[in-house]
C-alpha cells in the first residue's frame, strides 16, 4: 500500500468533492488532511479499504461534523449558527442517504449534460478560474487545489514572496465565499468563454515554467509538468472539447524539445540548431497524436493552431527541412484567430524563413513602426537576427543592444551577447566604424 | 443574498443624445426594472442626480469637512443603482449585464453585508 501515491491520484478529487459537500476550501482542506492522517494510522494494520476515495471522504466527512459540533459550541453569531446548523443537517442526510447518491458523487458517473462529467474537479477548476478572481489568483488556486503544490512552492515557481502569496491564496477564496462564486461547472452558454480562462492558466504555467525569467531549474521543470498534468485533466474531463487536446498536445510538443535548448553553458539553443536527439520521442509522439486528433474536428482553435505549429516543427527531421512555407500559412491561421501583435512578430520570423530575411524584415519594421511591441525584447532579437542573416553588421549590431536592454532571461542573454560578440567582430574586421 | 449593482457611466454620454434617444434608454430601463420586479430580484433601485449636485462629507479629527463634488472625480461616475436578490455571484452578474448602462458603461457588483437594521 502506497499511501502517498494514493495521496497523488486522489487528493484533487477528495478536495474537489470536499468543496462541494462543505462550501468551504479551507475546512475542507482540513478536514482532508486529517483523514489521511487516519488512514496513515489504520490501512497498515487493517488493511487499504476496498474503495480508498469513499472511505476517505467518509472519514473526512466526519471530521468535519466534529469541527462543526466544537464551532458551534463557541459561535453567539445568529446566522452563524444558523449556516453551522445547516452544514451539519446536510452533511447527516448525506451519510444516512441512498447508496447511489454518494456514488453519483464520488465516481465519475456521467451526468447526461452534453457529455459533461459529474466530476467534482471540474467544478473546483472553473471555480478557481472563475473572471470575478484576478487572474493571478487563478492561477496560484488552481495550482494549490488541483495541483497540490504548497503554498511555498507556488511562491518559489512565481518568484513572489511568500507572504504575498499566501494572501493572494486567503483572499481570493474569501472572495468565494464571500460574493458567492457558486461552486459549479457553467451552464452551456458560458461555457466556451470559461473554458478559454481555464485553459489560459493552465498555459500561464505551462509558459511560467518554459520561459522563466530566472530561477530553480528544477522547479521550472516541476510547472511544466504540473500544467501538463491539469491538460490531461482538462482532456479526461473534456473529451468532446477539441481545444483541450490542442493545449495539451502544445505543451507536449514543446516540453519534449525541454533537454535540448539550454546548452552545457546556460545558454538558449535555438530551434535549428538543436541537437534532435535530445527530443523526447515519446511525449512528441502523443503531443502529434493529439493534434491530429485536434484538428479533426474543425474548426481549429487557437492552441490547435499552434500545436499544429510546434508539430510541423517536429516532424522535420533538421532544421533545414522544416516546411516553412506551411508554418507561414498556419501562422495566418493562428493572426484571423487571435490577431496579436506578437503572433505578427512569430508570423513574420516564419516568412523570413520561407522567403528570405528580407521580406521577413519588412514585415518586422512596420511593427516596430507601429510601436505596440515596444519594450518586448523578441521584435529587436528578430530583427537583429534577419540584419545578421543580410550581413547588415552595424544595424545588426545595434538591435542586439536593443535587444539587450530588455532582455530578462539568462540564457537567452547569453546567447544574445554571443551574437553580438560575433556581429562587431565582423565589424572590426572589416574596418568599420560603430 | 443580496447585491448592489452600481451603475457608473460618464454624465456626459446622454449630453450628445437627441430627446427620442434618451426616451429610447428609459424605456429600456423601465422594461428591465419590470422584468427583476417579476422575476422577484428586484430589491430598490435609482436613478441619481449629476455629480455637478454632489457633496461629499467628511469628519476628520472631529471636524466635519464639507465639499462639493463627488467623492473623487473620475472619468465614469455613479449615475445609479439596483438593490437585488441573487442566489449566488453568477446570478447577478447576469443581472448586472442586462442594465442599459452595461453597454457604454460599468457596473459594480458588492455584495451586502447582512446586518439586522431597524425597518
Amino acid at each position: 500500500m502506497d499511501l502517498e501515491q494514493i495521496y497523488r491520484e486522489e487528493s484533487a478529487r477528495i478536495l474537489a468533492t470536499l468543496i462541494r459537500l462543505l462550501g468551504d476550501f479551507d475546512l475542507a482542506e482540513e478536514v482532508m488532511q486529517e483523514a489521511f492522517a487516519v488512514a496513515l494510522q489504520q490501512w497498515p494494520g487493517e488493511g487499504v479499504p476496498a474503495n480508498p476515495r469513499t472511505w476517505l471522504v467518509s472519514t473526512a466527512r466526519h471530521k468535519a461534523l466534529d469541527l462543526l459540533r466544537r464551532r458551534t459550541r463557541f459561535e453567539t453569531k445568529q446566522e452563524e449558527l444558523q449556516k453551522l446548523a445547516e452544514l451539519r443537517e446536510h452533511l447527516c442526510e448525506l451519510e444516512d442517504g441512498p447508496q447511489e447518491e454518494q456514488e453519483d458523487v464520488m465516481i465519475s458517473g456521467a451526468l447526461q449534460n452534453g457529455g459533461l462529467q459529474s466530476d467534482d474537479r471540474l467544478r473546483l477548476i472553473f471555480t478557481c478560474c472563475h473572471p470575478a478572481l484576478r487572474t493571478e489568483a487563478q492561477v496560484a488556486l488552481t495550482l494549490r487545489t488541483l495541483g497540490g503544490l504548497t503554498t511555498e512552492e507556488i511562491a518559489k515557481a512565481f518568484l513572489t514572496p511568500v507572504p504575498t502569496m499566501a494572501q493572494r491564496l486567503v483572499r481570493a477564496k474569501q472572495k468565494i465565499r464571500d460574493a458567492r462564486i457558486p461552486y459549479r461547472v457553467p451552464p452551456r452558454t458560458e461555457l466556451a468563454e470559461r473554458l478559454s480562462a481555464v485553459m489560459l492558466v493552465v498555459y500561464l504555467v505551462f509558459n511560467e515554467g518554459y520561459n522563466a525569467a530566472s530561477g530553480d531549474a528544477v522547479v521550472r521543470g516541476e510547472l511544466c509538468t504540473e500544467a501538463i498534468r491539469l491538460g490531461r485533466l482538462l482532456c479526461e474531463l473534456l473529451p468532446r472539447e477539441p481545444e483541450a487536446r490542442g493545449l495539451l498536445a502544445l505543451m507536449l510538443l514543446h516540453d519534449s524539445r525541454r533537454d535540448a535548448r539550454i546548452s552545457a553553458s546556460g545558454e538558449t539553443v535555438l530551434l535549428e540548431e538543436q541537437d534532435r536527439s535530445k527530443w523526447h520521442q515519446g511525449k512528441m509522439a502523443e503531443g502529434l497524436a493529439l493534434v491530429e486528433s485536434a484538428l479533426r474536428e474543425a474548426p481549429p482553435g487557437p492552441y490547435s493552431v499552434q500545436a499544429a505549429i510546434a508539430a510541423v516543427h517536429a516532424r522535420a527531421e533538421n532544421a533545414s527541412t522544416t516546411d516553412w512555407p506551411q508554418i507561414a500559412g498556419l501562422y495566418d491561421v493562428l493572426f484571423r484567430l487571435q490577431p496579436s501583435p506578437v503572433v505578427e512578430l512569430n508570423r513574420a520570423v516564419a516568412v523570413a524563413m520561407a522567403h528570405g530575411p528580407a521580406v521577413g524584415l519588412r514585415l518586422l519594421d512596420e511593427l516596430e513602426e507601429r510601436g505596440e511591441l515596444r519594450g518586448y525584447y523578441l521584435l529587436p532579437a528578430a530583427r537583429a537576427d534577419l540584419l545578421r542573416r543580410l550581413q547588415r553588421w552595424p544595424d545588426a549590431a545595434k538591435a542586439y543592444r536593443q535587444a539587450l536592454v530588455e532582455v530578462s532571461n539568462e540564457a537567452e542573454r547569453r546567447y544574445l551577447n554571443r551574437r553580438l560578440a560575433e556581429v562587431e567582430a565582423k565589424i572590426g574586421s572589416l574596418g568599420f566604424s560603430r | 443574498m443580496q447585491y448592489l449593482l452600481l451603475i457608473y457611466g460618464n454624465e456626459n454620454h446622454f449630453d450628445k443624445m437627441s430627446p427620442a434617444e434618451i426616451g429610447t434608454i428609459h424605456q429600456e430601463y423601465m422594461t428591465f426594472s419590470k422584468s427583476i420586479a417579476t422575476s422577484g430580484h428586484m430589491r430598490g433601485g435609482n436613478q441619481l442626480d449629476r455629480i455637478s449636485k454632489a457633496t461629499t462629507v467628511r469628519m476628520r479629527e472631529g471636524k466635519r469637512l464639507v465639499t462639493d463634488g463627488p467623492f473623487a472625480e473620475t472619468k465614469e461616475q455613479l449615475g445609479g443603482y439596483y438593490l437585488v436578490e441573487a442566489k449566488d455571484l453568477d446570478e447577478a452578474l447576469a443581472l448586472a449585464a442586462r442594465i442599459p448602462s452595461a453597454r457604454w458603461g460599468s457596473i459594480e457588483v458588492r455584495p451586502i453585508i447582512q446586518h439586522d437594521m431597524p425597518s
